[in-house]
């Protein structure tokens, strides 16, 4: 399969200001994203995943390491690996006072697309992503989502080969989010390779082929959300309900290293001898791996980006 | 002679139109941009620095401009336009919209609010008001204050443009534009180097 995204120990240190030393925001990291593939970074607030990808899209210049795209190298032929690639940062940025079809028209001016094919590249985009009814209506005036969905428009009316998609869906309702998340599936099968960032566990699962976890700039597994979601269910727990204060019940899990017998015996020792009110056996999911890998749960993690809705994938 | 005197002014009136003109205009184009985000999508785009900072130079030129236009309209019809040589106005008005416009952006690029980006612009525009010729001609002015005048933008224009608006030849105002044209070359270079930097 084509490499279409090739990184070798790329690394981003922030300098220190006003008093705070040196911030690694991106230690060393190795991947590649293959051609047509939807690969996902999933990581907590501050893992380094915006950094990497305002790398990848020359917002941002590597401390060091190598980075090649579509083939060519990030330091040498930014200007040509920019007009191949389409990029949908986190906030929606087009123009406030430009129409919908206005900002189409803009952009696809930007990225060169011929004059004659840009009337009718942003008709077809404004029927796709369902905003024709909002042809002439300014950018301000559109609803979150339908900002979202000309943004990724925008990112999509000069083909590119290669899309980056930096939290495509948060904060978005939950009909919105969906409606997102079959774009982005659309786009897969036609052939585009999707690098998409998010916090969205679900999100992962559902739409990625492989996704690499991040924590604290570095990756920390990295496979097919298949892959993770086995290794995760070869494990076996156990959650234990102990009495807790005030008649409060207390669940702690422990994992089965060495079977579940030795993890049984384990019990007395592990929970400093609090009554225990029930012994149950669980298959971890994807999630419990997450919280392995991360230290986080998925809780705090929507709790630190504020986010909302996004959370039933389709 | 109230009028020659009045008249004697207009020069330092169309420079200082340009100059707040342009120069506010760069404030409001790159650094409101860069706050709402949509500076980024064109960093974002196939598009060099120095093309992209061109065309914000370009906003801000045909603001100032056109204001300026209006001001020298109703001098004119005043004053009456009796001397002028045109195109040496038209450069002076040109090269000097063209540095104010990059001075405006160097200022611009090196900031991350609009009120900083004035803040800062008004402190380097008062001062060159009372030092550019405007009101106080040059040679009035005590040694060091002269030698600080002539490294400022503002001067250069401002004798441009007397010597424009009152017929003056080319051997006296070749050293004024291409004076201008140096600023903008220097401020552009600053402008864009600082913008690249930034990108960290």
């Amino acid at each position: 399969m084509n490499e279409i995204i090739q990184v070798e120990k790329l690394t981003k240190v922030f300098p220190g200001d006003k008093g705070r030393p040196p911030l690694l925001a991106v230690d060393g990291i190795d991947f590649s994203v293959y051609e047509g593939e939807v690969f996902g970074f999933l990581g907590p607030n501050g893992a380094g995943k915006t950094t990497t990808i305002r790398m990848l899209t020359g917002l941002s210049r590597p401390t060091s390491g190598n980075a090649w795209l579509l083939g060519l190298d990030l330091t040498r032929d930014l200007p040509l690996i920019k007009k191949r690639i389409g990029v949908v940062p986190e906030t929606s940025n087009l123009y406030d006072e430009l129409t919908a079809f206005d900002n189409l028209m803009f952009a696809m001016q930007l990225y060169g697309v011929p004059r004659a094919e840009r009337v009718g590249r942003a008709e077809a985009l404004l029927e796709h992503f369902r905003l024709k009814e909002k042809r002439n209506t300014p950018f301000a005036k559109l609803s979150r989502g339908m900002k979202r969905a000309l943004t990724i428009a925008a990112a999509l009316a000069h083909r590119p080969l290669l899309v980056f998609l930096d939290e495509p869906t948060t904060g978005l309702d939950v009909i919105s989010a969906r409606s997102l998340r079959q774009t982005i599936a659309g786009l897969r099968s036609e052939g585009v390779t999707v690098f998409l960032t998010t916090h969205y566990l679900e999100e992962a699962e559902r739409l990625c082929d492989r996704v690499a976890i991040l924590v604290k700039g570095r990756i920390v597994a990295l496979d097919t959300v298949d892959n993770l979601r086995s290794a995760a269910q070869r494990k076996t727990v156990l959650e234990i309900t102990l009495a807790g204060e005030n008649g409060q019940m207390v669940k702690k899990r422990l994992e089965c290293e060495n079977g579940i017998e030795s993890a049984i015996q384990r019990i007395p020792s592990e929970t400093g001898g609090q009554q225990v009110l029930a012994v149950d056996t669980l298959r971890p999911s994807l999630e419990d791996e997450f919280i392995q890998l991360t230290g986080l749960s998925v809780e705090v993690m929507l709790a630190e980006k504020g986010g909302k809705g996004g959370g039933n994938a389709d | 002679m109230l009028i020659d005197d009045l008249r004697s002014l207009v020069p330092g009136l169309l420079a200082l139109t340009l100059l707040f003109g342009t120069s506010s205009m760069e404030a409001i184009v790159i650094v409101l941009e860069r706050r709402l985000g949509s500076l980024e999508r064109l960093l974002l785009a196939p598009l060099r620095l120095p093309a992209l900072l061109a065309g914000k130079l370009l906003g801000g030129m045909t603001f100032g401009l056109t204001v300026t236009l209006v001001v020298l309209v109703i001098s004119l019809a005043i004053f009456s336009p009796a001397g002028t040589n045109w195109l040496m106005l038209f450069l002076a008005l040109l090269l000097s919209a063209t540095a104010f416009s990059s001075l405006g952006a160097f200022v611009s690029v090196a900031v991350r609010e609009v009120f900083e980006a004035q803040t800062l612009a008004n402190f380097i525009r008062f001062p060159m008001m009372f030092l550019g010729g405007v009101f106080v001609p040059l040679d009035s002015m005590p040694a060091l204050l002269q030698v600080i005048a002539r490294l400022l933008p503002l001067t250069y224009s401002v004798e441009a443009l007397r010597a424009a608006l009152s017929g003056g030849t080319w051997a006296t105002s070749i050293i004024d534009l291409a004076a201008l044209a140096a600023f903008s070359l220097l401020f552009f270079i600053l402008a864009v180097t600082t913008l690249a930097r930034r990108i960290e």
